[in-house]
């Protein structure tokens, strides 16, 4: 069962690169996974080098959901929408383009599990042993979905969470999050309510190459700079408010303006 | 069938900080080295470059440089009545792999212990009775080894990284500015310590009104440029904020990459293979010396390593494993207390204390991995313990390593974690809140400890190493004076509010605490309460040696690194003075 589990990460990460000599292919391509899969290598007389090669971040492209479905998407936008909504003091979750984060994530390698164990046994742990599912996270976001969407229109008389008000809408993450709301099909809802809000806040803060953080709009509302490099002119200006503008990777739009 | 390879006179297992250190000794002494290193080559320019090394997501959440667990990951469970289960997803440590490994994305924070932390048993049970070193099931010792002995090589760990900070302690005599409790330092550090941000500033004066006596961590992120004995340069840090679980883009934080690998790659007498994971020790048919190691590259390819020495230079707990893993050494027993092979597992003790102003501009996101300014005053035994029911304490540090917003926006106590009074909790506090650390010691307890899985398997069918631990009764007091004692300074900085992250309740593998692992593998006078003697070679196998955390009996209130890597040149320079020339036991036992 490890090594299926293993095999199967194996061949995706492969498949990703359409790799000719294992070897050659490590060497030249500019974005590699940097841990597993990697060829062994002996490397003696200096440090290697080659130009151009770097281990730079997977950028997400594109537009429109490629793992949810219409329905799955309808629940994560009416929740994104209650873990951090939306109002004048700054963006919420969907007006930072947090679905579509959490759409990339769970169809690349994360939603895969790649940085997950998930060999069995799968025993129920104890809280403090952490993760215990044997669900990948896309699998998990897969089942958790389906089984709220059930236990609302089995117990709560909409047909769906979206179709929940607001307030009710909180009242069952509330349940959720802290565990006292059973779901069926075998899925663990309060493991799930914790990835799902780590999820979401990582979409809300991370470097907008990965599709949330629309405009760096989060990282202006807490007054966070994003990506600089260099503040040792700042070190000593205690008190003062470092007037840098707020840049990611791609850097900001003033630069990109005609 | 394993491939027989052509014989070496040292083989390491892991590539790291011990790694590097002991390559760069071994070499410089003439002889042919090689280093097995499980994960990837890494270099500054290709994988940590300035221009997207500031990325929260990718290095701290998705864990880029730490171990991949899909593959190999150890079991897990507070107690022996529970059944372990695996450690699914990193969390509460966040392992190395690769070149480099934890150096690569460690704070560089670089401590000595106190002289009485090498003497834990001895000294606590002289001024405080037997009870206070025993009591709580501890399992407590002397390491084996002093301060003084050890001195010369905190020394040169020092002088490697160019480790910026204030002595306090200069040959006996005590200095303004430094930490008044340390050990006695030969020299005063190699570059001076880095400028404090405002928060950090407002501790130290916080903390000296209260009479207590701060002074600058001691830093391997450079406050100035700086040349080591190597050859190898460091720039100045500019305070990016992205140096504790990421790599340094700018050559200003030490690690092994921007202090000994450049030197020691060009030696030919030194070879690297990545991408090889050792298997196991081999050993002779009377099982008292080593032959090599067997390994399997991630071509699946197994070979044969012969070697006179054998150097387990991974992360603690794939030394202990190895160990475990070749039959050598007795395998603890909690029942019965008799082995000493995974016995006296400890962690560290973290909790800390959140600080909210309404009129202060702190700007966290200036931070670098050691940026701090920290009293020293309730760690180890430099306060009277009598009547406060515990051993051992922590140091306090008003600590700033960035403000990355997934993991580090500090709300108020009684704040929701999600919804729009947590956004709008966020948006008033980020640029003026702060948090002060508190870093305790872990007293190894009779029921902590590591031993081989019974159900899971890597993936090459080896038992996973099994983790055994909870904090003990004697932790959690420490835990909760210190955090009293770190309240008082976070209110005499007169905040508009604090916020007390107590250390409550059995140990949880899912929120980050600390990578700082001990013990398995403990150091000790004799055979029956260690692995290794003082100088990290084995007991009953003595041409292998094993270095790192995993020799400590217990853990002290500080980082571990730099105590690794004093024992790590302590461990070489009896290599070179004594072992080359008599191969056998640098300690009778």
């Amino acid at each position: 069962m490890v090594s299926k589990v293993n095999l199967q990460r194996r061949q995706l990460l492969v498949g990703g690169v359409a790799v000719g000599v294992a070897g050659a292919a490590a060497a030249t391509t500019a974005v590699h996974d940097g841990e597993l899969g990697a060829p062994p290598r002996t490397i003696r007389g200096s440090v290697p080098w080659q130009e151009g090669a770097a281990d730079s971040p997977p950028a997400v492209s594109g537009s429109g959901y490629v793992y949810f479905t219409p329905v799955e998407a309808v629940f994560i936008e009416a929740a994104a929408a209650r873990l951090i909504p939306n109002d004048e003091v700054g963006p919420g979750a969907v007006e930072a383009n947090v679905p579509f984060f959490l759409d990339r994530q769970l169809a690349g390698p994360f939603g895969r599990g790649d940085h997950y164990y998930l060999g069995g046994p799968w025993p129920k742990g104890t809280p403090q042993q952490g993760y215990q599912s044997r669900f990948n996270p896309a699998q998990l976001y897969r089942a958790a979905i389906a089984a709220i969407d059930q236990y609302v229109s089995a117990n709560l008389g909409a047909g769906s969470f979206a179709r929940l008000a607001a307030q009710d809408q909180d009242k069952f993450l509330k349940q959720l999050e802290s565990g006292d709301l059973k779901l069926g099909g075998g899925v663990d809802g309060k493991a799930f309510f914790a990835m799902l809000l780590q999820n979401t806040r990582e979409g809300y803060f991370s470097d907008p190459i990965y599709g949330g953080n629309k405009d760096m709009a989060a990282w202006k509302m807490i007054g966070f700079p994003g990506a600089h490099y260099n503040y040792k002119d700042w070190v000593s200006r205690h008190g003062e408010r470092v007037p840098f503008p707020t840049v990611g990777f791609k850097g900001r739009p003033g630069w990109t303006e005609a | 069938m394993a491939t027989n390879l052509n014989p070496v006179d040292a083989v390491l297992v892991g590539f790291g900080w011990t790694g590097a250190i002991m390559g760069q000794q071994l070499c410089d002494a003439g002889l042919n080295v090689v280093a097995l290193e499980r994960g990837p080559w890494r270099d500054t320019a290709t994988d940590f470059a300035p221009g997207f090394a500031q990325d929260e997501l990718r290095y701290m959440w998705r864990h880029h440089l730490f171990q991949n667990v899909s593959d190999d990951t150890l079991t897990i469970r507070n107690n022996v009545n529970q059944e372990a289960l695996p450690m699914r997803h990193l969390g509460s440590f966040l392992l190395g792999t690769g070149v480099g490994s934890g150096g690569v994305h460690w704070n560089g924070q670089i401590w000595r212990f106190l002289p009485t932390d090498f003497l834990t048993k001895s000294h606590n049970e002289k001024r405080y009775g037997r009870k206070a070193v025993s009591g709580y099931d501890m399992t407590v010792q002397d390491w084996g080894v002093t301060y003084d002995e050890l001195e010369p090589h905190y020394d040169q760990f020092d002088k490697l990284c160019g480790t910026s900070g204030k002595a306090g302690n200069l040959q006996g005599k005590i200095q303004p500015g430094g930490n008044p409790f340390e050990g006695p330092r030969a020299n005063e550090f190699p570059t001076p310590p880095m400028p404090q941000t405002y928060g950090p500033t407002l501790f130290g004066k916080a903390a000296a009104e209260l009479g207590r006596h701060p002074f600058p961590h001691p830093t391997g992120n450079m406050s100035q440029a700086y040349t080591n004995p190597l050859g190898a340069q460091l720039g100045a840090c500019t305070y990016c904020g992205f140096c504790e679980k990421f790599g340094c883009g700018n050559y200003s934080k030490a690690s092994p990459q921007t202090t000994i690998i450049p030197y020691l790659l060009r030696k030919s007498n030194f070879t690297l293979k990545t991408e090889c994971e050792v298997l196991r020790i081999e050993l002779t048919q009377d099982r008292k010396r080593a032959t090599g190691v067997t390994y399997v590259n991630s071509a699946g390819e197994e070979f044969f390593q012969p070697a006179e020495m054998v150097i387990l230079s991974a992360y603690v707990l794939h030394n202990v494993r190895l160990l475990l893993l070749s039959g050598i050494g007795k395998p603890y027993d909690p029942k019965t207390g008799e082995g000493v092979v995974g016995k006296n597992y400890a962690y560290q003790t973290m909790s800390s204390v959140n600080v909210f102003f309404d009129d202060k501009i702190l700007n966290p996101f200036i931070g670098a991995g050691a940026l701090a300014t920290v009293i020293d005053d309730f760690n180890g035994d430099n306060f009277d313990h009598h009547g406060l029911g515990f051993i051992g304490g922590a140091y306090i540090a008003g600590m700033v390593t960035g403000g990355r917003p997934i993991e580090m926006i500090y709300t108020p106590e009684g704040t929701p974690k999600w919804g729009l009074e947590w956004k709008h909790a966020a948006a008033k506090n980020y640029l003026r809140s702060f948090s002060l650390s508190i870093h305790g010691s872990c007293m190894s307890a009779r029921g902590n400890y590591l031993d081989l899985d019974p159900t899971y398997r890597d993936i090459h069918g080896r038992p996973m190493l099994r983790m055994t631990f909870d904090f003990s009764e004697n932790d959690h007091k420490m835990s909760d004076y210190l955090t009293d004692r770190a309240a008082e300074v976070a209110k005499a900085m007169n905040p508009r509010e604090i916020k007390l992250n107590r250390r409550t309740g059995s140990w949880d593998v899912t929120p980050y605490q600390t990578t700082h692992n001990t013990g398995g593998a403990i150091m000790g006078d004799n055979p029956k309460n260690s692995v290794v003697n003082k100088y990290l070679q084995l007991w009953d196998v003595p041409n292998v040696f094993s270095m790192g955390s995993g020799a400590f009996p217990q853990n002290a209130g500080y980082n571990p690194t730099g105590t690794v890597a004093a024992l790590a040149y302590m461990s070489a320079a009896a290599i070179k003075s004594q072992y080359l020339k008599s191969p056998g036991p640098l300690v009778r036992a």
